[in-house]
């Protein structure tokens, strides 16, 4: 489908993104500037918190540092150092016990220092209620593990090293899950390449793209 | 005398009863498993990082690859997901027929389940006997979609087709064949003596266990847990029918048989309620030509056949691609027990238990 592919090129990168969004990815990345962050919004005034997040917040207080609400899901935006207190608060305390981690996954926010988001998709089947947890991190920072808390995170935070290179604070087994262990690079970052030269690279993307790069400056 | 060391035992990842390229690396005491680890990542075709790269409405065909025995399952929680981030109203005829095909999926997938998972025990008969009723499923998705295996049958606010004349009555005359075929491999295998002997006490799981090990679908009810997507929290059209969620006793291999067997007959009970109050009207709700939600991110689970399935979407607002697609595959979190559910049993018993948590690896992988 096409879209208004006025002017794709002509306007400097992040100025007007609307009006320079093309059908093809690749051209978009090079017109417009990556987005800076996840929106987040904060909840409407009509909609109530949950009892457990006021709670969260008078009983561990400046470990939520943001709650963001959007299409019916909360978010808690809780400061890294602090997260497995928080996880072990919110797994038992009864009006919360979110006993199920559903997904941990990660998003890549390039343009920002602290660039990875590290998100907990939580579940409690007691109480049937959802809420997610979210973690900003650095590229040399590491997370701490919660394998402690819900063991179903060993998995998922494995797939999130593997795939984002997010390291995992006292991790029991923290090593690749998905790619090949003598792997460089971690795909789902944003400046991971998105095409290679064959067969003969392929076991090193990150040599491709400095050579990519080497070329493009020339 | 004799020499007791532990033996390295490498099965897979061409091995018939693992399933697909699964590899488990199985450290043997005698016949005895004391540790596996598992090594996966042979199918990975990295589907996430594709998806953020394509349209809205191209994703849906890439979902289609990654559970291929329930397609249509992974259809609608990725058009549901996008939804619900587009806060887009799906005409009801499309939710009753989005449930038919959601149902009629689960009947396919444990059908192949219960196939592969018998004859890994020896049972060759009621494999050529559910793949006979899950052909009559696939006929039917033909005649809806024209593909057999890989649907796309789903579109962002609904569907692309209304359902051909005379497939409803085809659907119920199929929902009559199955209600007999299911008691049909409950004589062969429930009562079965060799088939209890190989089941029973293997793998057992406490509902605790389950829940904190992030187990879900038929592996967690196994369990005793009464947990259930449909139910919990219902998508589609569930909330308008009447199903019970079948669970187990003991957490074993025989109790998540008898869950997904029970589950045929709800799924054939789901179906029959869909056709019978099934409203006329659109199939496709009021979408925009161009698909762009506006910048936000949510979860959306189902239960698909295997499991939670969940879509974790992040969409930035000004481009035709989601700015992060993240598929949380109930495989992938189920196949994590397994190491704890072998321990201790014998080699032999590994089959039962890769067949017993129902794993596809196209799904575990990506």
């Amino acid at each position: 489908m096409t879209e208004d592919g006025t002017g794709s090129g002509a306007s400097p990168p992040g100025s007007a993104p609307k009006a320079t969004t093309t059908s093809r990815p690749a051209e978009r990345t090079k017109t417009i500037a990556p987005p800076a962050g996840p929106v987040d919004p904060p909840p409407p005034p009509h909609v109530p918190v949950p009892a457990f997040i006021a709670a969260l917040q008078s009983t561990l207080p400046d470990t939520v540092q943001q709650i963001s609400f959007w299409v019916g899901d909360w978010t808690l935006i809780v400061d890294a150092a602090r997260l497995p207190e928080v996880a072990t608060y919110l797994r038992d305390r009864p009006d919360a016990r979110f006993n199920f981690c559903s997904d941990i996954t990660a998003t890549d926010w390039p343009p920002r220092g602290q660039r990875f988001d590290v998100i907990y998709s939580l579940y409690s089947v007691p109480l049937r209620h959802r809420v997610r947890l979210k973690v900003r991190t650095a590229e040399s920072a590491s997370v701490p593990t919660v394998t402690g808390v819900w063991p179903s995170a060993n998995w998922l935070e494995r797939e999130v090293f593997d795939m984002f290179g997010i390291r995992f604070e006292g991790h029991p087994d923290l090593r690749r899950i998905l790619m090949p262990d003598e792997w460089q690079g971690h795909p789902e970052r944003k400046d991971y390449p998105l095409e290679g030269p064959g067969e003969l690279l392929m076991e090193n993307p990150m040599d491709w793209l400095k050579l990519r790069r080497s070329q493009e400056i020339e | 005398m004799f020499d007791t060391s532990e033996l390295v035992l490498n099965m897979g990842p061409q091995h018939p009863s693992t399933h697909g390229v699964l590899r488990v690396v199985l450290r043997l005491d005698g016949e005895r498993v004391v540790d596996a680890d598992l090594v996966i990542g042979y199918l990975h075709r990295g589907i996430e990082k594709l998806s953020e790269q394509r349209d809205w409405t191209q994703i849906i065909l890439l979902t289609d690859r990654m559970d291929y025995v329930a397609a249509a399952s992974n259809n609608l929680g990725y058009c549901e997901t996008v939804e619900k981030l587009m806060s887009l109203e799906v005409p009801r005829r499309a939710r009753y027929i989005r449930t038919i095909l959601a149902e009629l999926q689960r009947i396919a997938s444990h059908c192949l389940w219960l196939g592969t998972h018998a004859m890994d025990l020896g049972a060759m008969t009621v494999f050529l006997y559910a793949f006979r009723e899950r052909e009559l499923i696939l006929d039917l998705f033909e005649e809806f979609c024209g593909a057999r295996l890989t649907y796309n049958a789903m579109r962002i606010g609904g569907l692309p087709l209304d359902i051909p004349s005379g497939w409803d009555i085809k659907v119920q005359s199929f929902c009559d064949i199955m209600e007999t075929k299911v008691a049909e491999y409950e004589e062969l295998l429930t009562h079965n003596r060799i088939w209890r002997d190989r089941t029973r006490g293997i793998g057992v799981i406490s509902g605790g266990d389950a829940i904190a090990i992030g187990l879900s679908g038929p592996p967690l009810r196994g369990s005793g847990v009464p947990r259930d997507v449909r139910k919990n929290e219902p998508y589609a059209a569930y909330s308008e029918f009447e199903f019970d969620v079948p669970i187990g006793a003991a957490g074993d291999t025989y109790d998540r048989y008898l869950v997904r067997l029970e589950e045929f007959r709800q799924s054939i009970r789901i179906i029959r309620q869909a056709l019978d109050g099934l409203p006329e009207g659109p199939i496709l709700g009021k979408v925009p030509r161009l698909i762009k939600p506006p910048a936000g991110e949510t979860y959306h689970a189902i239960e698909s056949p295997k499991g939670e399935l969940g879509y974790f979407i992040v969409s930035d607002g000004r481009s035709n691609a989601p700015y992060r697609f993240r598929v949380r595959p109930p495989s992938f979190c189920n196949l994590q027990a397994l190491p704890r559910l072998i321990r201790g049993h014998l080699v032999a018993d590994v089959v039962a238990l890769i067949g017993s948590i129902d794993i596809v690896l196209g799904e575990v992988d990506r």
